[in-house]
């Protein structure tokens, strides 16, 4: 069940007297249930900068104005894209990223005849997604069998336009990703490194909500969502553990940043015995 | 504690780069082209050894071939790092037996992700 209180216009949440920075934080909330910790919020200012140059706004409250007025839905958006934190990597806590290709090579070895199928929630500019299609598609190259279907999803549409560019820049492209795999799947274009159409062709991107909007079709062997859901409320997070426990086939696994777990959250999944530090979707 | 000798010939980047070396618990030391590195290198090899491809006297290039024949110190990990941005350098560097490359301007977090990368950080 989606909280009602999250789909219903900011201004009716918050009056309009209150202060902008609360205007910015509940509009973030109500479009992706992300809470500013309160010792980030003067990031907030920092990260809005842009935005107000943009529109050719000088104050804040300006800002906010222009979203509780409703006139251009796009401001919506470039607050919202601007607040999210999109940090990522490629290749990111290598040692779970290497032991997920070797669980998918496993898996894919064992089932020849459907795709074995990977989402990535919370791609980011899909550094994550990117990393797996590398993965998979060296593995299928050295012992064959059928390339995985990769699903990666995120809540910005800004970013996953980024993500289906493919591009980088030169600080982005070599955060985590080694120089041979950079040079063999990417093209150097002026200053950017931009993926090759054969690596980003085998991932299907789309702009998603986890919290409120339709899940992708079809289940899921294998679903990574790290580092997304740490500020979300505990009730939000719980509604989202359970979403992607349907998502998710039986016994399919549920894959978490570092320092996160679904230990005392939900019953929807528990601790893998098999794979540590993975958690699989028990069917309640 | 790894050690990383830092090659370049600019005192500023090699400053920068020992900074932040140290931050991540290196031993630095320095050497201002290939044949001080190369020689550096006879009397004790690195660990790591972060090299800058355009030098006087010797380049970049021509150390880290005649570092990779020499059984006495083929050992460091090399990582080039440089200006030198296109893949037809990245190419000849991996070539010449470079382990990564970092291509300049660099920060802390590229360096140690790439440092993380061939097993040193
Ligand atoms: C810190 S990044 C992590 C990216 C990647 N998963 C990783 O671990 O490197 C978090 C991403 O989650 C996305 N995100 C935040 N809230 C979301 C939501 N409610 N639904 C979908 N994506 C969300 C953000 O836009 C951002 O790109």
């Amino acid at each position: 069940m989606i909280s009602p209180q999250l789909r219903r216009p900011v201004d009716a949440v918050i009056p309009r007297s209150t202060g902008a920075l609360q205007v910015f934080a509940a509009l973030l909330e109500q479009r992706t249930g992300q809470l500013i910790a309160a010792n980030r919020a003067w990031r907030i200012e920092t990260a809005l900068k842009p935005v107000l140059r943009e529109r050719g706004l000088e104050t804040m409250d300006q800002l906010a104005g222009e979203i509780l007025a409703g006139v251009d839905p796009r401001v919506g958006d470039q607050v919202v894209d601007a607040l999210l934190n999109q940090e990522s990597s490629f290749f990111r806590d290598t040692a779970v990223l290497t032991m997920v290709g070797d669980i998918a090579q496993n898996l894919r070895l064992a089932m020849p005849t459907r795709n074995l199928r990977i989402w990535s929630a919370g791609c980011s500019m899909g550094q994550e997604p990117l990393s797996l299609a590398m993965l998979f598609a060296e593995q299928v190259e050295a012992s064959g069998g059928r390339m995985p279907d990769i699903v990666a999803t995120d809540v910005s549409g800004a970013a996953i336009a980024r993500a289906k560019s493919g591009t980088f820049t030169q600080f982005e492209i070599q955060r985590g990703l080694p120089v041979r795999r950079m040079i063999r799947w990417f093209d150097n274009v002026g200053a950017d490194w931009v993926a090759k159409p054969e690596l980003i062709r085998r991932i299907s991107f789309r702009r998603m909500d986890l919290v409120a909007d339709p899940l992708p079709l079809g289940l899921f062997d294998i679903v990574l969502c790290r580092n997304v859901l740490m500020y979300l409320s505990p009730t939000l997070r719980r509604q989202v553990f359970d979403r992607l426990a349907r998502a998710t086939r039986p016994g399919g696994l549920l894959v978490l940043g570092a320092g996160e777990t679904v230990i005392g959250q939900t019953d929807a999944f528990r601790p893998s015995q098999e794979h540590r530090g993975l958690y699989e979707a028990t069917g309640d | 504690m790894k050690t990383c000798l830092v090659v370049d010939d600019s005192k500023v980047i090699r400053k920068v780069a020992r900074h932040i070396l140290e931050t991540l618990n290196f031993r630095v030391s320095e050497a201002g082209d290939g044949k001080e590195a190369l020689d550096a290198c006879l009397v004790s090899a690195p660990d790591v050894v972060l090299l800058d491809w355009n030098m006087p006297v010797m380049s970049g290039m021509d150390f880290l071939r005649a570092l990779r024949v020499s059984a006495v110190t083929s050992r460091p990990k090399v990582v080039f790092c440089t200006t030198e941005n296109g893949m037809a350098h990245i190419r000849a560097a991996i070539e010449a037996g470079a382990d990564e490359y970092v291509m300049k301007p660099f920060d802390r977090e590229t360096l140690e992700s790439k440092l993380q990368i061939v097993g040193m950080a």
